[in-house]
């Protein structure tokens, strides 16, 4: 067994982090596939789980490149993309608690579509700057279409909060029930470690509620934001990055896992 | 050619394979069947959706699962494109959805069936778009201009997704004896089903004498049934699995294959309403239709609210000039 190196074990983890995030997040975008609001809105929403999906790949493809060399596997044990994804548990994974909630309606999902694409392009931004190479490299690939996500959610988030009454009182609420679960993006984990990732986390939480307000001014809604700033009355969930999630989580696995965990080792 | 015979020159056309656009006279029934069939396939592809979408979130691997939600949204898209062919002929989309939910329109009875294994997601893209696929072949030559054009570009996508659709099926029938055994069932399941596609036999059929007339339908149903059957027969050996139909056995007489009958009393069955998922499929539409109906409020109110900020600001313009 050849010893591990602390900066691959936290970029490893790290990658994995990514990786959970998207996934999570595409599993629960693709639940509206079929039962939109409006046919070109179902097209839209599907389109963002397929691009969040193709992210979550590049990100465990690496990961089990990483976890392949710096491990003796033996063959045909190796990690790979479906291993990572279908066959770790509820404490295993690292994905962020906010896309693990239940889609809920449709402001619940455009708004937690607008905070995860706001920060991810934030996140991408700096890890395009990252010394590894291949993690600059997926990163700077996802930019584009995270670009995409923002101005779609975005607008959605305007129309819905300037809308109607009941389209503006959906988005507050969702305003309310998502905004616990923002404080986790910005808390390091353990394998967070700037030095490998090149990310001062910190750095990222002023453009981030910037975006946030600018987006939510102009939807004529409240912002937790505005004000007295950042997070003060309310209190922030964490615990997705270390493996200790909502309840839903093991649901959102047994649905996706169900088939590689019934037919063990078969080729699909 | 006077002008006052407008269905002579409209006949003359279509005998010339002269497409006919949204602009050009037609008889009031040619209008009437485009509106029927390019919204029933409309429909068709949009609770198509359904029964594949079932399996999104279970799809066995990450590349099977990305393969799934591509091909569910080419259906969404197949979906625009035939209400917009079909808007051409002066309906809007929100009455053919009425339509769709009060049960006055239909669409493929295959989507009343349920899709129960993983390998259905196979069985559906080879038999079902393999069934649609020799429809649609035949349909992008139908007369009606947007129709045509939309399938073609139609075709294109479905021809893909049989493939793949093929190609789960082999990677299940070489895979382990359980997986095996779940390829073969579901072929079992979609076979009669995917022969009813074609709707009923040619001497029972109310709309085929006009449709072959005007040029919308350029095959009858049996026609294109046995061509249908010709060739799964062939490349269900491809697979080492088998047709659930005794009677199926080539005739080389007729260079084709003989089989079956089919179970006409179920097709009828399915057709009115009453399949495995009839209730199912249409309750998820009307669902997702209503549970919607906040979200499209609120864009036409928002879009009215900029409309009348534009014009306010534009006349705050003209008076500061």
């Amino acid at each position: 067994m050849k010893t591990v190196n602390l900066s691959t074990y936290q970029l490893t983890n790290y990658l994995l982090y990514l990786a959970d995030t998207n996934l999570v997040l595409s599993q629960r975008n693709a639940e509206w596939c079929g039962h939109g609001p409006i046919l070109e809105q179902d097209i839209a929403i599907t389109n963002i789980s397929l691009d969040l999906l193709g992210q979550a790949r590049n990100f465990y493809q690496y990961a089990a490149v990483l976890i392949n060399q710096s491990t003796n596997q033996r063959a045909g044990s190796e990690a790979t993309e479906d291993s990572l994804a279908y066959l770790r548990t509820e404490r295993e994974f690292k994905n962020l608690l906010i896309t693990e909630l239940p889609r809920g309606d449709w402001a619940q999902t455009i708004l937690r579509q607008f905070f995860c694409s706001v920060y991810l392009y934030l996140l991408y931004e700096q890890l395009q700057k990252s010394k590894d190479d291949q993690l600059a490299a997926i990163a700077g690939k996802s930019i584009k279409e995270l670009t995409y996500h923002i101005k779609w959610s975005g607008e959605w988030v305007i129309r819905l909060g300037d809308g109607t009454d009941e389209s503006r009182q959906r988005m507050l609420k969702a305003i309310e029930n998502l905004w616990p679960y923002t404080g986790e993006f910005f808390i390091p984990a353990e394998f967070e470690n700037e030095a490998v990732t090149g990310v001062d986390l910190s750095s990222l939480k002023q453009p981030w509620l910037q975006k946030i307000n600018t987006v939510l001014e102009e939807a004529v809604v409240w912002s937790p934001a505005f004000g007295d700033g950042w997070g003060e009355a309310v209190f922030m969930q964490t615990g997705g990055k270390q493996g200790i999630h909502t309840e839903h989580m093991g649901f959102i696995l047994a649905e996706m896992q169900y088939l590689q965990r019934t037919y063990p080792g078969a080729e699909w | 050619m006077p002008t006052q015979y407008p269905d002579i020159l409209f006949q003359q056309k279509i005998n010339k394979e002269i497409k006919i656009e949204p602009k050009d006279w037609m008889p009031e029934a040619y209008r009437k069947t485009n509106i029927r069939q390019i919204s029933q396939h409309a429909h068709s592809e949009i609770v198509g959706m359904l029964p594949e979408g079932n399996w999104i979130s279970r799809a066995p691997t990450l590349k099977r699962k990305a393969i799934l939600i591509a091909k569910v949204q080419d259906e969404a898209g197949h979906g625009l494109y035939l209400y917009s062919a079909a808007e051409t002929l002066g309906i809007t989309r929100d009455e053919m959805i009425d339509d769709l939910h009060c049960g006055k329109a239909k669409y493929s009875s295959i989507f009343n069936y349920p899709s129960l294994t993983w390998a259905d997601m196979g069985a559906i893209g080879w038999l079902v778009d393999g069934a649609a696929i020799l429809n649609q072949v035949a349909l992008c030559r139908t007369s009606y201009g947007p129709y045509a054009r939309a399938l073609v570009r139609i075709c294109k996508e479905e021809s893909f997704h049989q493939r793949q659709g093929f190609e789960t099926l082999l990677v299940l029938s070489q895979g382990t004896v359980d997986q095996k055994a779940m390829c073969q069932d579901a072929i079992n399941r979609w076979w009669w089903p995917s022969l009813m596609m074609f709707g009923p036999k040619d001497s029972e059929s109310t709309n085929n004498d006009m449709g072959i007339k005007w040029k919308i339908k350029r095959k009858t149903n049996d026609e294109l049934r046995q061509n249908f059957v010709d060739m799964a027969a062939e490349q269900v050996k491809v697979l080492g699995m088998s047709l659930p139909d005794p009677a199926l056995q080539w005739n080389e007489a007729n260079k084709k294959y003989d089989f079956g009958e089919l179970n006409w009393d179920e097709f009828w069955k399915v057709v009115k309403g009453n399949g495995p998922c009839n209730k199912q499929r249409l309750a998820a539409r009307v669902k997702a239709h209503e549970d919607g109906a906040w979200v499209r409020e609120a864009a036409v109110a928002y879009q009215r609210k900029r409309k009348a900020a534009v014009r306010s600001s534009f006349g705050e313009a003209k008076e500061a000039v």
